[in-house]
Parts: structure tokens; sequence; C-alpha cells
């Protein structure tokens, strides 16, 4: 982040500029997602579709390969696992239930039930 | 136009992180037009699903320079950015070649920035402007703009016992772009990634103004699963609802046309904004609104000599 946390007005650039570039990677999206997209290299003929249309810069591409996928953006959309063509009818890219987002979700979810008792 | 093996170990020019909707397809619009630029780039942008997601302070989201003004004004802003350019560099302040771009999504290309549009194309700037062409005003939550198309079900045309949604036809503004006579007129979509590379690439490539109208699935506003996001965008070009084609000095010329034309209802049955024109007493607005993308075609087809 280009603005500390607890900064004065002092220290902010003037006009609301922000000086650092992409800062927003940092801010991470992961926590949105339901279901995650898993990679099955056996199918994966490395058109690199995913990486060109993933809406959140989520798959990363190595050497012109699929590299990896980065969880702590990916929101989950399924777009990677749509336009994925895959190997012989099947694809390399397939959305299954995030057990720890389901909890984490379901857990945040709760709370406020908890407090209002 | 480079394989997508040759551009992958280019670095995107926009990061993770924006607050996009998951799935959202403009974000994919971003990625390939600021990959498709050979020189730096200063983009600016109006109001919109596109600059309140991407720019949240303290962050952002774009790599690139970036300038927010308002809603109205995002072609006036490039405008005048340009214009300092061209005159820093007629005073040999500067001497590198820079591009400029505006982000605009329909609300504020159609409706709101229209008038700041024209007069930017007007006046000649050496500038891209590219329209995210949405079909109503997402940001705030789907009411109807002039680039809605005729049956959608919006929050100010809402369809029910006595309204079948929007009433009216689209505005075609790419036409209204190309009346202007600027060198450069395109309409592209995310999905058919190489011909909207190679548009922008084109666009920037011209001494002079350049409009592009994008279209962009919206999983909130057209209402659908948002793994779909790219299988409409190729689904709105084989239907023909969403030609592409390009306008170079005044000569239209076709830039894709599908094997076979796919029904419109195909369309628009993969929307839950046009869920309610689904019962028999909706039935025949399919029918209109086919027609009228027939007459289109026709006409287009002649226009580009096909």
């Amino acid at each position: 982040m280009s603005v500390p946390k607890n900064a004065g007005w002092r220290d902010v650039p003037k006009a609301g500029r922000i000086l650092e570039p992409g800062s927003a990677a940092e801010y991470e999206t992961g926590g949105w997602r339901t279901y995650r997209p898993q990679h099955i290299p056996e199918n994966c003929i490395h058109c690199l579709f995913c990486w060109l249309y993933c809406p959140d810069m989520s798959v990363i591409a190595r050497d012109g390969k699929f590299g990896e996928i980065n969880y702590k953006s990916c929101k989950g959309c399924g777009v990677c696992a749509q336009v994925c063509p895959g190997k012989r009818g099947q694809k390399a890219l397939v959305m299954v239930l995030d057990e720890a987002a389901a909890a984490t979700a379901e857990e945040s979810c709760a709370e406020p039930k908890a407090q209002t008792k | 136009m480079a394989t997508l093996k040759e551009l992958s170990t280019r670095e995107f020019n926009i990061s993770s992180g924006h607050r996009a909707c998951a799935g959202c397809a403009f974000p994919m619009i971003i990625k390939q037009a600021l990959m498709a630029a050979d020189n730096p780039v200063v983009v600016g942008c109006a109001t919109g699903c596109m600059e309140v997601c991407t720019t949240i302070y303290p962050y952002t989201a774009w790599k690139v320079p970036f300038i927010h003004n308002a809603f109205e004004n995002s072609a006036a802003t490039v405008s005048g950015v340009e214009a300092a350019y061209q005159s820093l560099r007629r005073k040999g302040k500067i001497d590198k070649k820079i591009d400029f771009i505006a982000f605009g999504g329909d609300g504020g290309t159609y409706d709101i920035g229209f008038q700041s549009l024209s007069g930017a194309m007007e006046r000649g700037h050496d500038m891209l402007y590219i329209c995210y062409d949405n079909q109503a005003y997402m940001n705030t939550g789907i009411q109807r703009s002039s680039a809605t198309p005729r049956g959608a079900n919006t929050t100010t045309s809402p369809a029910g016992k006595e309204s079948f949604g929007k009433k009216q036809y689209r505005k075609d503004l790419t036409e209204v772009m190309v009346a202007h006579g600027i060198p450069f007129v395109a309409q592209a979509s995310p999905a058919m990634w190489s011909d909207l590379m190679s548009k922008v690439n084109r666009a920037l490539a011209v001494e002079g103004p350049a409009f592009m109208n994008v279209i962009q699935p919206c999983v909130l506003g057209w209402k659908y699963d948002s793994s779909q996001s790219v299988a409409l965008a190729k689904l709105a070009v084989d239907t023909c609802y969403w030609p592409l084609y390009e306008v170079v000095e005044g000569k239209y010329k076709l830039s894709y046309k599908p094997k076979e034309k796919v029904p419109v209802r195909e369309f628009l049955q993969k929307q839950d904004r046009f869920r309610h024109l689904f019962t028999p007493k909706n039935e025949h607005i399919i029918d209109e609104i086919q027609a009228e993308i027939d007459r289109k075609w026709e006409a287009l087809l002649a226009k580009c000599g096909e």
C-alpha cells in the first residue's frame, strides 16, 4: 500500500495520487470464492486461454506454458474452466468446491447472528 | 499479431486485487487492449464500474499512468492530456512516443459523456476511445441507458404485467462515430482476442482520433452464471447481435462473418434479463428483435460490399 494505515494528512500524497503502480495486487480477493479451479496437468495443452481470459490475472504463465493459479486473488468465477478446450474432451481446469473458503464464508455469516442474541 | 505464447512473456498492465465482480469481462478488455499497445500509454477513465473497481483508494490496479476526472468528461480529460503532451513535444521537452486511451462505459459514452466524446473526436486529438458496452448503468444498479437493447429488464425499464422491459431499440453509437468522419472506428468483442488486439494496435497507430465499441457481458446486469462471460461475448458475435467490423478512412470492412448465423433467441435465452420474453405474451418481441438484427446485418453486409 502506498499510504500507511495511520498516516496523517501531511503524509498523504497531494490530490489523492497513488504512487505505486498495481498496488491493488496486495489486496486479496480470494476470499470471495466458493469454487476453486483445479488444474489437471495431463489434460493441459498449454493453449493459455485461461491466462488470457482470467479477469483477475490469477493464472500465471511461465515460459509460454500454464504455470500456476494464484489462489490469493482468484475469485472462482469459472471463466478459465469454461474456456478450457482440454484434451480429448477432458478439461484441464475443473471447478471444485473450495472447502476452506466455504468454511470461512459460513463462519463470517454466522457471526452477526451470535451477536444479536 | 503475436501468438499467445509470445504474449505470455509480457507483463499485464493491470494487476489482480481489483474489486470487479467475479467473471466480469472488462478486465479482459483492459488486459487485451493494453497488451496490444506498442508504446507507453496513458489511460483515462470515465466514472463507472471500471474506474470504481480498479482505483479504490489507496490502491490502484493500473500499472500505467491513470487519470480519472468525472463521469461525463473522460474524452475531454484525455484530449487535454494529449494536447499537453503535443505541446511538450513541440517544445522539445519530451521526445518519447506516447499513446492515449480513454475508457468509458456505455453510460459514460452513449449518454452522459457523449458531448465530450463528440467534441474530442471533432477536434482531432491523437487518441483512442474505447467504450466497454455492458448495455446499462451497471455500477449504480442496472438502470437503462441508450445502449440497453429492446426487451431488456432493468430497474428503470422493469418487465411486468404491463411492460416487456425497455421499449426502444439501442442507439447505434458505432455508426454515430462513423458519421464523425474520424480515421478509425471499429466494433470488437473480448472473446475474439486476436481481432480486438489487432484493432487496438491499428487504432493507436493512426494519426488522429479513433473509436472502438467493445461489448462487455455483465454478470450482474445480464444475469447469467459468472463462468459464461466469454461464451456470451462470442455468442453476441455469432448471432450478429454484435457484428465485428471496422471503418478505416470511411471504408467499411467486415472483420468476421459467422459460418452459420445463430438465431438471437439462443443469445437471449442465456440471460435472465430477457427471461420474461420467453412467455406466450411476449414471444413476438423476440421475432421483432430478430427482424431488426437481420435488417441491420444485411445493411452492414451491403456497406462492406459482401
